[in-house]
């Protein structure tokens, strides 16, 4: 995998988690449980799509290599994806989608909320855009986990059972690596510490809320979404979503 | 800071004047206040695709007009980072622009400050009754991020007894409620 600069390494992370749930979020279009879920799941990605978008315009022109956002999207592939391993796998049921959503929610919420005040102007303007459609996001999810934890026992034990499902691959959302440290110290993104600290809270009170048990802290395993080493789920979605590009080049409608 | 471009919108900066000499560049000549307040005029009357009834003006999507070097230039401002319709309107405002008589109007992409319903007009906020949309409750600015909804009233009969079906509708910048006096479903334009 093609190292970049740090703050290119960072915007791909960013930016391709959210291409990746947005197109996981896709998958419940004409399988969601009610009309208006499925409308709202809609609507979370394309918020997602959008946010993405902003972030891969940004790596494409510090790539600069004649490469444009759709290009980084379409036809890279898996090992050249920068996304979280939580946002790669699979949905599930209901209440799995709900958990991952809930902590990629959060994560994100926390994480815009420092990069709202990066010393890099762009990066502001893209995470003070972003932080208004996710907060909505993190209000929603928050919202069905507690409905679904707190609420009827089977509904209980499928929330228990999706919490369970994806909870390791939370460490990736408290752990930064040695990019973000010096992004950090640099100013340009919030310390990988505080994000961890303000998710672990924010997880723990709607956990609690919910009736559900807290899991003890995610370790790091030998997978690493960050630098291009995923779970088996990434090549099967991108194999979907790049069909179009990768079959007739440079197709447009 | 550069202005985010969409992508696939790589021909807008086609639309630039071409060549460094201004003889060279067609249409170009010097603009005056008369010129910028006409364009705005024009503006007024471009609708938003989704809500027909309100200007881009009044959406605050439009943040400023001016004159440079020659051709008029209007920064806008997308209302949500997907938003589908963001291309289709920069579309519009352009067509708008050059059938008004302005000459290869230039167009920038601004995403700071970001765009916030606070920026809609009094206007813009009675239009969207009127099509039966229920306009933003209270000032985003002021709202603490994740507390509920404010009391949104039914914009058919003016009954606060609503309730929210679903945290988003048929666009993102929508909520689904209905009122349960007359039982008319409707859309709420949320505040963000």
């Amino acid at each position: 995998m093609t190292k970049y600069d740090d703050l290119i390494e960072y915007l791909l992370r960013v930016g391709d988690s959210a291409v990746v749930k947005g197109q996981r979020l896709c998958e419940w279009c004409g399988n969601a449980p009610a009309l208006e879920e499925e409308m709202a799941l809609m609507n979370v990605g394309l918020d997602l799509i959008g946010q993405a978008r902003n972030w891969l315009d940004y790596a494409a022109e510090l790539i600069d290599d004649g490469r444009d956002a759709d290009q980084l999207a379409y036809c890279r592939d898996e090992r050249a994806y920068r996304n979280l391993l939580l946002v790669e796998q699979p949905n599930g049921d209901f209440a799995v989608t709900m958990a991952k959503q809930f902590f990629y929610d959060a994560w994100q919420y926390h994480m815009l909320q420092g990069l709202v005040e990066s010393s890099d102007e762009r990066v502001a303007a893209i995470a003070a855009k972003a932080l208004k459609e996710v907060t909505y996001h993190l209000r929603r999810s928050s919202e069905w986990v507690q409905r679904l934890g707190d609420g009827t026992e089977e509904s209980h034990q499928r929330m228990v059972a999706g919490v369970e499902e994806v909870w390791r691959f939370t460490c990736e959302l408290t752990v930064g690596d040695e990019v973000e440290q010096r992004l950090a110290e640099a100013g340009v993104i919030p310390a990988p510490e505080a994000i961890a600290e303000a998710w672990k809270a924010t997880v723990s009170e709607v956990l609690t809320a919910a009736t559900l048990t807290v899991p003890e802290e995610a370790r790091s395993f030998y997978l690493n979404g960050r630098n291009g080493v995923h779970s088996e789920h990434l090549g099967i979605l991108l194999a979907e979503m790049q069909f179009l590009q990768r079959a007739y080049p440079n197709a447009t409608w | 800071m550069q202005p985010g471009k969409g992508t696939g919108s790589s021909e807008r900066t086609d639309m630039a004047p071409q060549g460094g000499l201004i003889g060279s560049d067609l249409g170009a000549r010097e603009g005056t206040q008369d010129d910028v307040q006409r364009a705005w005029t024009v503006l007024m009357d471009v609708m938003d695709p989704e809500v027909p009834v309100v200007s881009v003006v009044d959406l605050g999507i439009v943040r400023d007009v001016s004159w440079h070097n020659g051709h008029l230039h209007a920064v806008v401002t997308p209302t949500y980072s997907g938003c589908p319709a963001t291309e289709f309107i920069e579309q519009t405002i352009e067509e708008a622009l050059v059938n008004a008589g302005f000459d290869n109007p230039v167009l920038k992409q601004r995403l700071n400050p970001a765009w916030t319903t606070d920026w809609i007009t009094e206007k813009g906020r009675e239009q969207l009754r009127a099509f039966g949309i229920a306009p933003p409750v209270g000032s985003a600015s002021k709202r603490s991020l994740l507390s509920g909804e404010d009391q949104v009233n039914c914009p058919h009969c003016g009954s606060e007894h609503t309730e929210r079906v679903s945290e988003f509708g048929s666009t993102a910048c929508k909520a689904l409620y209905r009122c349960n006096d007359c039982l008319e479903p409707f859309d709420y334009f949320k505040c963000i």
